[in-house]
């Protein structure tokens, strides 16, 4: 253009430098960032390792989401190992005795709200067979324990428990036996077991083929916790790249004064985040190898798993470890492409820009459409787990986009209110979306948790059998298959002797059939015999006069039900016992003045209709399959009244069975899912709470100068602290406010789906409560660093 | 010892950070409305001299009085409640909270005393219009220059209506037309209102608006006025 | 610059001749303008009429006769005076405070105190100018300024002599 352009420049380089090519130069930009948080001095490494450190935790933490599916396999397969090979479909099929038969009856008993689950067993011959996890067969009156049971029964003031398993402990049962470090389990060796006395003859261990599938709500729930639990992770994992940004912005800074492009700025940011992102995938191993060790000895709401069960799934580690790099490097460039990093220092664009809402709604409003599409799903359909999982994701992502719009709308109305709340809120109009950021792991978390309560709440019916029992009338159900003429008496005598028992009804009860041959097409009536002494029969029927020796037919209250009875109970006529096989059947003539009365509904919940029969009228133990049942009722106010009932069980028959009755039963599987959701919760929580602490002192360190010119004229700590506090509370208290709303719409949409009412609309209060001492939590660990950056150390600058 | 009618007297001040003294014996003084200059080199120890006389740190030996009271006795809280009521002060920078806007910068004193919002605001207003920045009061800090920040930082000091103001190089990052308004507006608003001004600075021209200069020289403050 | 000063307090060190005086005079200040003989002879003979100085004796070698001169106690604390006397401050006032605080180090007094109450003297004139610029107009404040500027000047060559004085005493008197 000038002539200046055609001078030659002198004493250049002959050749200069080819430029490097597109991949080159991605590696060396990559490596210079890797270079600036490995070698930036102290203040580098600090906030290197505060994002590996962050990173580790949520690696942790999906390293143990992704051993669950084996631990389950292997909890499950351990549990069908020491289950005893079924011969035939039928429960009640018994093997063939033999050398290595085994008879056993299961003698579980509770202690102290915790279940004990134990065997009594007598070997047929030489070479019994024996449970995985012991070494040799029990003899007579020996036990094998687990450990947590030896700790139990070795600990001082479980003198109760020693009296009702009163064995020699000869041994423990082994890993391999168990399916949880802290089980409680036992097998005792017997000679006195029978067949007669409840004795089931097995011939080995190990139950083939697949567990029951879950129920297809079941699955629902399931993808739900999983999607509520991981979701914070992830967008904790992404704050945690963020954290120490505004330093590393001014050093890019720097760098572009010497001469980089934006470009290369952005590369050399990735490269720092890559690398914080790699130290912390090795953090995390580490953290979740050191934890494994120590899965044993943690109990968290009775679950706890072996170390060796914590495998994690091949297939999920290969996707964390790509997968936490790669969103490290994306979450950066994205981060950066609001802030403009020139020569001079760091400009935001951010602000100015404002944010958008009709994008930031699209998400959450798809994925309630999802499932809108999806249908409705009951208890017989296949559920197809990816809309119901993409939908929840859709939705709870969603809200977490919804939340940096909302906190700045919001705050950026408020006005004035007293200092410390002034300098909280100035302070988030300023800059609003680190403090975003950090709540929206808590929105996601409890908009889930809030979610899948309301749909636990709603499919409480289904899971929560109500069962009938009246507890007010007896908390205690036995029954034995020891039979004695006086068996229901003696049982009535020890457990009234019991301390702590106010009320014990007595009976042997069996079933009686009308004698004949029955084609495949009929059925066999069948009716209920029951013998009891006068005083328990007045329980069970509407009975006004009774001698030792009367006999009575009892009618149901559904009087459509009666003739049912009769066809049986025909008064004069013979009635059979069946033996199952053993032996002839039994033949007894119902005396014809036997007197027809109503049933009453016992405390069991049941209605003892049919055959009731005073013990002089018949002998029961010349009755086939005939039990010792009794019913209890305690004083609450003793103390350990339960544990007494259950020790005089034991002493009359280790075989007894003792049920609780209580008004409500749980399904073991909806326990458990409701118990890996309050654990996986509590942990979540946590992990935001670590997230905000850290970016909180980060922003305290950053402003120590000013907190000395504040401290300089003379501001209260107090002031200060209730000012960090705000600054923490107002975007967590929105986030709540998002997250409530967000999850009770899918809840309401989860409802919908599996066809059932909402239940519970106020299932969110402990959740707030629980994001409210998270406010409390962080500003409560990030004083102690206010405190000191208070000191006027920071005016010494000069 | 103390000089007879002084406001706030120093006597044998001494302080160490680690094994290096900052101050090494020093003493100095000041009257009601008096301007007296603290000058001398970089690391002389002029800023710890102005800290320990502010109560913001607290001297190893050596006594400090204030309206007759002792600085050295008080607890962290009793000398936090003086500086609230008592001093000003103005910084070379860094001073004014960044979110807070210019007003409710200038407020923020009186607030800590327990003024209202409203009544804080009107008189910081007021003092703002002194100091030639009432057209600045909605603006935060980041969005206005040295020279008005350091005037909004002059108005805070005095808003508060204090005894004394302690001000550390006020004019160390402007310019020397804007230093010099700074300063003659701080000192014709302390002489005014009867506020002695405690000045840290190396600057003579800056000292110059002062009535009486010390000399801080290894730690040690020479009031020349007296020596000779 | 008060030559008469100066050579007094050349004398405290011991008697002179005056073409002794000259030479060491010359040596230490004179660097461009080298002092004439006659001045000196003048000089003395002021100081001799008022009693600050006195002839210790007259050596006449074949040549012309040659007086040496001894310092009296009222010149040293003529002298005395002098150097704690802070110079009125005016422009290109760096070669008599350099004399000064030479002859300080020279005699063995303080040089630092010398800067200090020049450094003082110095802030009053700017105090009193300060004053003025305030409370004046426009073209006040100005030419105020232009003394400011100037006298800030010198005050920086004070502060920075200050800094120096240790440097300074090993080239003056080693």
């Amino acid at each position: 253009m000038t002539l200046l352009d055609q001078k030659r420049t002198p004493a250049g380089p002959a050749h200069p430098p080819e430029p490097p090519s597109r991949a080159a130069a991605w590696l060396r930009d990559l490596g210079l960032g890797i270079r600036f948080a490995a070698g930036g001095g102290r203040e580098g490494w600090i906030r290197t390792l505060l994002t590996a450190v962050g990173v580790g935790l949520g690696v942790a933490l999906l390293l143990t989401a992704a051993s669950v599916p084996h631990m389950l396999d292997e909890r499950s397969a351990r549990d069908q190992a020491r289950s005893e090979s079924k011969i035939s479909e039928s429960p009640d099929a018994s093997a063939k005795k033999s050398d290595s038969t085994v008879l056993r009856i299961e003698a579980s008993t509770e202690y102290h709200d915790r279940s004990i689950t134990g065997f009594l067993m007598r070997a047929d011959g030489d070479h019994p067979v024996i449970p995985p996890g012991i070494d040799s067969f029990p003899a007579p009156g020996e036990m094998v324990v687990s450990p947590a049971l030896k700790k139990i029964l070795d600990s001082p003031g479980n003198e109760l428990l020693r009296e009702r398993l009163p064995y020699e402990v000869t041994g423990t049962i082994s890993d391999a036996g168990l399916r949880s470090p802290g089980e409680l389990w036992f097998y005792v060796g017997s000679d006195t077991l029978t067949s007669a006395s409840g004795g089931h003859r097995i011939a080995g261990y190990g139950k083939p083929g697949p567990t029951d599938p879950l129920s297809p709500l079941l699955i629902v729930l399931t993808i739900m916790v999983c999607v509520v639990l991981l979701a914070p992770v992830a967008i904790f994992i992404a704050t945690a790249v963020r954290f120490g940004g505004d330093r590393r912005d001014r050093r890019l800074a720097a760098l572009r004064l010497v001469g980089t492009d934006i470009r290369m700025t952005r590369r050399i940011a990735a490269g720092e985040a890559l690398f914080g992102a790699v130290l912390g995938l090795v953090i995390g191993l580490a953290m979740f190898l050191t934890g494994r060790r120590f899965a044993g000895l943690v109990e968290i709401w009775d679950v706890s798993a072996f170390p060796a069960d914590l495998a994690p799934d091949a297939r999920l580690c290969v996707l964390i470890a790509l997968a936490v790099p790669l969103t490290a490097v994306l979450v950066t460039l994205a981060a950066m492409r609001s802030v403009v990093i020139e020569p001079l220092g760091v400009v935001r664009n951010g602000r100015d820009r404002g944010r958008r809402l009709w994008w930031r709604l699209l998400l959450p409003v798809a994925g309630l459409a999802v499932f809108g599409l999806g249908g409705r799903i009951d208890e017989y359909s296949v559920v197809n787990p990816y809309p119901v999982a993409g939908g929840a994701v859709l939705v709870l992502v969603g809200l977490a986009l919804l939340l940096p719009w909302l906190v700045e709308a919001c705050v950026g109305r408020l006005r004035g209110g007293p200092v410390p709340w002034q300098l909280a809120t100035r302070r988030l109009q300023l800059s609003s979306g680190a403090a975003s950021r950090a709540v929206s792991g808590v929105t996601v978390a409890v908009a889930g948790a809030v979610a899948l309560q309301m749909l636990f709440a709603a499919m409480n019916d289904d899971f929560n059998r109500i069962t009938g029992q009246d507890p007010s009338r007896a908390q205690f159900y036995s029954h034995s298959e020891i039979v004695r003429g006086d068996a229901a008496l003696h049982t009535i005598k020890e457990f009234r002797a019991t301390k702590g028992v106010t009320q014990v009804i007595g009976t042997v009860e069996a079933y009686a059939t009308k004698p004949g041959k029955y084609t495949d097409d009929e059925i066999q009536p069948t009716t209920s015999f029951t013998v009891g002494d006068c005083a328990t029969l007045r329980e069970l029927a509407r009975i006004t006069s009774c001698r030792d020796g009367d006999t009575f037919v009892s009618h149901p209250q559904d009087k459509g039900q009666a003739g049912w009875v009769d066809a049986t109970a025909r008064k004069g006529k013979v009635i059979e016992f069946d033996t199952y096989g053993r032996g002839k059947p039994l033949h007894w003539t119902l005396p014809a003045g036997s007197r027809t009365v109503e049933a009453r509904t016992d405390p069991y919940g049941e209605e003892h209709s049919g055959i009731l029969v005073t013990p002089g009228a018949i002998d029961a133990r010349t009755l086939p399959g005939a039990e010792t049942v009794s019913q209890i009722r305690i004083d609450e106010n003793v103390p350990d009244a339960a544990e007494y009932v259950r020790n005089t069980a034991a002493r009359i028959d280790p075989g007894m069975r003792l049920v609780t009755l209580n008004s409500v039963e749980r399904d073991r599987q909806y326990a458990s899912i409701q118990t890996g959701l309050q654990v996986g919760a509590t942990a979540t929580l946590l992990l935001i709470a670590a997230s905000m602490l850290v970016s909180q002192l980060e922003q305290l360190r950053e402003r120590k100068r000013l907190l000395s010119v504040l401290v300089a004229f003379g501001t209260r700590r107090v002031t200060l602290g209730w000012s960090v506090l705000w600054q923490t509370a107002i975007p967590v208290a929105i986030g709540l406010v998002v997250a409530v709303a967000g999850g009770l719409a899918l809840g309401a949409t989860l409802c919908w789906m599996v066809s059932k009412p909402v239940a519970g609309w106020w299932l969110f209060l402990p959740l707030a409560g629980a994001g409210a001492s998270l406010i409390l939590l962080v500003t409560l660990l990030s004083l102690p660093v206010l405190w000191r950056l208070m000191r006027p150390d920071g005016l010494r600058s000069e | 010892m103390i000089p007879a009618g002084s406001l706030l007297a120093a006597h044998d001040l001494r302080k160490a950070y680690g094994p290096t003294p900052a101050l090494d014996g020093a003493s100095f003084s000041v009257h009601p409305g008096e301007v007296v200059a603290v000058m001398g080199p970089s690391g002389s120890g002029k800023s710890t001299l102005l800290h320990c006389l502010a109560g913001i740190i607290t001297p190893d030996s050596g006594s400090i009085t204030y309206a007759g009271r002792e600085l050295s006795t008080m607890s962290d809280a009793e000398r936090s409640a003086l500086r609230r009521s008592e001093f000003g002060f103005v910084f070379q920078f860094g001073q004014l909270v960044p979110e807070l806007t210019c007003v409710e910068n200038v407020a923020l004193p009186m607030r800590l005393n327990g003024t209202r919002r409203k009544a804080a605001e009107r008189i910081a207003l007021e003092w703002m219009e002194r100091l030639e920045v009432d057209d600045i009061g909605a603006k935060r800090p980041g969005e206005v220059s040295g020279g008005q920040g350091q005037r909004v930082a002059v108005a805070r000091a005095l808003a508060a209506s204090p005894k004394v103001i302690f001000a550390d190089e006020p004019t160390g990052a402007l310019d020397s037309l804007n230093g010099e308004r700074v300063m003659q507006l701080l000192t014709d608003a302390a002489r005014s209102s009867n506020v002695a001004v405690v000045l840290v600075t190396h600057e003579a021209r800056v000292a110059a608006y002062s009535d009486r200069d010390v000399t801080v020289r290894d730690g040690r403050a020479r009031d020349l006025e007296h020596a000779v | 610059m008060s030559i008469g000063h100066t050579l007094l307090g050349l004398l405290e060190s011991g008697p002179r001749h005056g073409y002794d005086l000259k030479r060491t005079f010359d040596e230490k200040f004179g660097h461009d303008r080298p002092l004439h003989y006659g001045q000196v002879y003048s000089t003395m003979s002021r100081l001799l009429k008022n009693g600050l100085v006195e002839v210790d004796g007259v050596e006449t070698d074949g040549g012309p006769e040659r007086k040496r001169y001894a310092i009296t106690d009222a010149g040293i604390t003529d002298v005395a005076t002098w150097l704690t006397q802070p110079e009125k401050p005016e422009p290109y006032l760096q070669s008599t405070l350099y004399t000064k605080v030479v002859l300080a180090m020279l005699t063995g007094r303080s040089a630092a105190d010398v800067l200090d109450a020049q450094r003082s003297e110095h802030l009053r004139m700017m105090r009193i100018l300060t004053d003025r610029k305030r409370r004046g107009d426009l073209a006040d404040q100005l030419i105020c300024d232009h003394a400011l500027f100037h006298l800030e000047a010198d005050l920086r060559w004070l502060e920075l002599t200050a800094a120096r004085l240790g440097q300074l005493a090993k080239v003056v008197a080693p």
